[in-house]
């Protein structure tokens, strides 16, 4: 498969009436033109992407302080991060609402899609509308959701009194925050991955269900042995995109608490995203923000490997 | 015994994961048209009021809150971003698509690897000083240069073009005399238009929404929506009506995007998933 056209019989004839000077331009285009069209984007990552990546490292080994004095630490800051509190606290958050959100969702996102999977009118409304949550600004839903969770006059606690349950603090107590935020990047994402899930389904050949059902297994069974099992290499695309977001998650603890990356008074829905935007542009610690978020990519890292054996075991066993 | 026709529950279950996906929205709209008492009222109201113009003016005529800079903003930067992502991708999905080149496959796993990275979060540091030395922070070219380029729209318009745009036509292209940049804008071009709209559509929603970096590098008083909105939220924690206003008039553009493309985007969505 090649693309030059001295290949070609027709080309080449073609290009031999052509004056020399000409001959010699369209080699130069065919040969550099390439790099040409993909070097802006290269330009660009080396700018943006490769040399903020390559001094986050080089920060990392720095202390830097409020009066602006700049001294090596080599591995201090690391050593310090793994020994502080607060970190810590930000890592059990940002990891329990990770784990708070996303196993519901992808129960929900598959149920979702295996019902969007069917025939029925009003399909393309039907599947918009579950897509809806998504083209709608984060900060928008955050600051709906804050208010449907507000103590006294919320929807939520009002809906809730209903079946005899005591006015919940949202904001103020650990676990009611981590369910809050869980809500609203679940609220968010479900319909995004019920139509990823929908589109591998569709994937999935449908005499594998008609030869399944002549042999009577179920709907149910089916799913399980037929639609799970062939849907593996979507979900893992899902799973590894929702463990990056996930963990990495700023917008909706942040706008819970009016813009500020405390994380509520203790810090009880404090992320791993926020503490690296305190450390280093609220108490100007540039180095140590810069190590947080190394142990942040590790972090991900790690929840990327683990997912990804976990969903290889999904319908794994047949 | 057709598997694919769905029973009463899976129609109840679509019916309520509608009204769920709409409920916040519709929730949006019916506190931005009331006034405060109603509010915080309980039981809450469910019908939205006749306040919602009166709402709106308000925001818009505040002087703290800068919601109008903020939208011009918004629509400034997203703007840019889209038009230079699409571009960029374009041509260097054409490249690896259709052209052959040393190191074309090293290259492109390159761009792959791009992908995996949490560049906002682990870059922001650097970035971030970056801007202080260029004296960029507070103004708009901060918030849009970091966005220019983005790995998933060469890995996207690479796909699509492999796809829309079959070798033969560009090579007949060739011997009708017609250079690289002539081909991508006469044959290219037109042939990934819905690829283009997809990822386009993608990115100004990415900006539009875009929260941490614009907090981190901008300033209220030369804000982009969300960080109107996040001042409105703490200047006036307790006027929900104001804040609400404000928070319904950031959507808009993008429930017109949706309105207008929904359907691009559903399938949009449905083919990267598959070839990804």
């Amino acid at each position: 498969m090649s693309s030059t056209p001295f290949n070609g019989r027709r080309g080449y004839s073609h290009r031999r009436d052509r004056p020399p000077g000409r001959r010699w331009r369209s080699r130069l285009d065919v040969k550099a033109m390439p790099y040409a069209l993909v070097s802006p984007y290269f330009l660009l990552f080396a700018a943006f992407g490769l040399f903020p990546l390559a001094f986050t490292l080089y920060y990392s080994l720095y202390d830097y302080d409020l009066a602006g004095t700049v001294e090596w630490t080599g591995l201090g800051n690391y050593t310090a991060l793994l020994g502080d509190e607060d970190f810590w606290n930000a890592v059990v958050n940002t990891v329990s609402m990770f784990v708070i959100a996303t196993v519901p969702q992808m129960l929900l996102a598959l149920l979702l899609a295996n019902g969007l999977n069917k025939r029925f009118r009003f399909r393309l409304p039907i599947r918009m509308s579950v897509l809806l949550p998504l083209v709608t600004s984060v900060v928008a839903v955050a600051v709906v959701f804050t208010q449907l969770y507000a103590r006294d006059w919320g929807l939520v606690n009002w809906v809730l009194s209903w079946f005899g349950v005591d006015k919940t603090n949202w904001r103020a107590e650990r676990i009611p925050s981590w369910i809050a935020i869980a809500t609203m990047v679940d609220w968010r994402w479900t319909g995004y991955n019920a139509i990823i899930f929908l589109a591998g389904m569709q994937t999935i050949p449908r005499d594998l269900y008609e030869a399944a059902a002549i042999d009577g297994a179920s709907r149910r069974r089916q799913f399980w042995q037929i639609t799970l099992p062939m849907l593996r290499p979507t979900m893992i695309f899902v799973v590894l995109n929702s463990t990056i977001g996930g963990l990495t998650l700023f917008s909706e603890p942040t706008t819970f608490y009016n813009g500020n990356v405390d994380g509520g008074s203790q810090g009880q829905f404090q992320t791993v995203a926020m503490f690296i935007v305190k450390q280093g542009f609220r108490e100007f610690d540039y180095g140590y923000a810069a190590a947080a978020a190394w142990l942040l990519f590790l972090l991900i890292l790690i929840g990327a490997a683990i997912n990804f054996l976990f969903v290889r075991r999904i319908g794994g066993t047949r | 015994m057709n598997n694919f026709s769905p029973t009463l529950a899976t129609r109840l279950m679509l019916a309520l994961a509608v009204v769920l996906s709409a409920f916040p929205l519709y929730w949006m709209l019916v506190i931005a048209s009331r006034t405060n008492a109603d509010a915080v009222a309980v039981p809450p109201p469910f019908l939205p009021g006749g306040n919602l113009g009166e709402n709106i003016v308000a925001v818009l005529n505040n002087e703290d809150a800068k919601f109008l800079l903020g939208l011009t903003n918004s629509f400034i930067v997203s703007s840019i971003v889209t038009v230079s992502v699409v571009i960029i991708s374009t041509l260097a999905g054409f490249a690896f698509a259709n052209l052959t080149f040393k190191g074309r496959g090293v290259l492109l796993v390159l761009v792959l690897l791009t992908m995996a990275v949490p560049l906002q979060q682990m870059g922001v540091v650097p970035l971030y000083r970056l801007m202080v030395s260029l004296e960029w922070t507070g103004t708009l070219k901060a918030v849009i240069l970091p966005y220019l380029l983005n790995g998933f729209g060469v890995f996207l318009m690479t796909q699509y073009t492999r796809q829309a745009v079959p070798m033969e036509l560009v090579e007949a292209a060739r011997v009708d005399g017609a250079a690289t940049l002539r081909i991508w804008w006469n044959v290219v071009l037109p042939a990934v238009r819905p690829g283009m709209a997809v990822l386009g559509i993608n990115t100004f929603m990415l900006m539009w929404n875009d929260f941490m970096w614009p907090l981190i590098v901008l300033t209220p008083d030369n804000p982009t929506v969300q960080i109107a909105i996040t001042s409105l939220n703490a200047r006036f924690s307790t006027n929900y009506t104001l804040i609400f206003a404000g928070t319904a008039l950031s959507i808009i553009p993008l429930i017109a995007v949706f309105v207008a493309f929904g359907r691009q985007i559903v399938g949009g969505l449905m083919e990267g998933a598959v070839k990804a």
